[in-house]
């Protein structure tokens, strides 16, 4: 059976839905909170966004859309070009490397394998920085983003997942 | 036709092969970025200033419900605390009175010695007001957004400023909005001077905090002291407030900002006609 343009269109919509979301959660984390002490533990909102959409559906997020939305983030923040490109890259191959682990197995398994690939991926941007900027950060400014980033994960993860039950339905 | 088993294994490796060809492509790609970042500053501030002028219109509806969300907390917070506010204002008060009797005194005094001396009147900078739709506040980058840029009056390298004090400068211009590196970006420095010494220092950050380094001068800092901006190489207007003298530990003088980069929303931007250090070569203009 033959698609219908509409049908099409309606499948290249809900295939880019997960890049668009990302790209979304780095204009949201720009956005100013006005809150006291926030910038010491501001949460990576792409690192979840890429950690959870690699597991889940790595159809839907590829190599090239995780570089996108890195390179998107670097203009947008400030930081060096390339300096989000390689860590969302980084991410991307670590879960999608060990998706058929995470496969069956339950959310706080994924939660667990989430805090141990956002270390991996602050340190990647704490070292990055270092080269790059020739500074060096102390540890525990990067540490608190890292403990609120992975505190934070479930929520995100509740609200992908709706998200995802919703675009499995369509597609 | 249904591909045979060996055929689905050697898409399978195909498949493998381009993936992994695919990621190392772009991780070559993402550290060619870093060199051109580090190479062309231009051509990538460029390409920065166009990001933020197509979504800073996108950034000023959006940072709304945030800037509402906040007023609220901070009303909230206020009416909790207004009772020990309300004392400490009236204790403030008292104190500005008697600061206002002198300084009444000595505005007096200073037409007096100006008109007596002949004093040339210093230029007053034109400004522009805008609002802040964007923040990046993390341990690596510290940046804001302005909705407005070069169509507005904003040029590269003007003091931004709020009625407390300096927040920053602006660091990249675009057509509708401009990038300002705050005070305590790691990539900040700001020529200062401390009062009542005049003693002279660069004011950088340093594991998230502001403090003062090449301090030139022998008169004596203490804790409290305020901290200006200096007219060192044409980069600041002079006198500019900036914070005061906090900590002091060995060579260690810490300096707590006026001014609190989460709490900002609107900011002045102030042209002094100063042209800075390094000013752009004519041709070249503000990235335009």
């Amino acid at each position: 059976m033959k698609a219908t343009l509409w049908q099409r269109f309606n499948q290249i919509v809900c295939n880019l839905v997960p890049l668009f979301l990302i790209l979304g959660l780095a204009v949201v984390s720009v956005l100013p909170m006005r809150l006291p002490y926030y910038a010491d533990v501001a949460p990576m909102l792409t690192v979840i966004g890429v950690g959870y959409w690699s597991i889940v559906r790595p159809d839907l997020m590829r190599p090239s859309f995780a570089f996108g939305c890195g390179v998107f983030e670097d203009l947008l923040t400030g930081t060096s070009l390339g300096f989000n490109a390689l860590v969302l890259l980084c991410i991307h191959a670590m879960v999608a490397s060990q998706r058929r682990f995470f496969l069956g197995k339950s959310f706080l398994v994924w939660w667990w394998a989430f805090a141990l690939v956002a270390l991996v991926a602050v340190l990647l941007k704490w070292f990055l920085f270092a080269v790059i900027v020739d500074a060096i950060i102390p540890l525990d400014r990067v540490l608190f983003s890292y403990v609120i980033t992975v505190l934070i994960y479930p929520l995100w993860g509740r609200l992908f997942a709706s998200l995802e039950v919703a675009l499995v339905r369509e597609g | 036709m249904k591909p045979t088993a060996s055929q689905m294994f050697r898409i399978g490796i195909f498949r493998s092969l381009l993936h992994r060809f695919t990621f190392l492509t772009l991780v070559v790609v993402a550290f060619g970025l870093m060199l051109l970042g580090k190479a062309d500053t231009l051509l990538v501030d460029r390409v920065r200033s166009s990001v933020g002028d197509t979504l800073a219109p996108l950034l000023d509806v959006l940072s709304r419900p945030a800037a509402n969300i906040a007023a609220w907390v901070e009303s909230a917070r206020s009416l909790v605390a207004t009772r020990t506010e309300n004392v400490r204002l009236r204790e403030e008060n008292k104190r500005l009175l008697q600061w206002q009797a002198v300084a009444r005194r000595l505005e007096v005094e200073n037409q007096a010695l100006r008109h007596l001396l002949k004093v040339v009147p210093e230029p007053s900078g034109a400004f522009v007001s805008a609002r802040v739709v964007a923040v990046t506040e993390g341990p690596f980058v510290r940046t804001a957004l302005l909705n407005a840029g070069h169509e507005d009056g904003v040029r590269k390298g003007q003091a931004v400023l709020t009625g407390d004090g300096l927040v920053g400068r602006v660091d990249r211009v675009g057509d509708r909005s401009a990038s300002i590196l705050l005070l305590t970006d790691i990539n900040s420095r700001i020529p200062v001077s401390i009062v009542p010494s005049r003693n002279r220092a660069l004011l950088v950050s340093n594991k998230g905090r502001l403090q003062l380094v090449y301090v030139m001068g022998d008169g004596p800092i203490a804790p409290g002291d305020r901290v200006v901006t200096a007219e060192d190489a044409s980069a600041f207007p002079p006198d500019l407030p900036v914070g005061v003298v906090g900590r002091m530990e060995d060579s260690l003088i810490e300096v707590q900002p006026f001014v609190q980069p989460a709490s900002l929303e609107y900011v002045r931007l102030v042209d002094y006609g100063l042209k800075g250090i390094l000013p752009d070569p004519p041709e070249r203009g503000d990235l335009r």
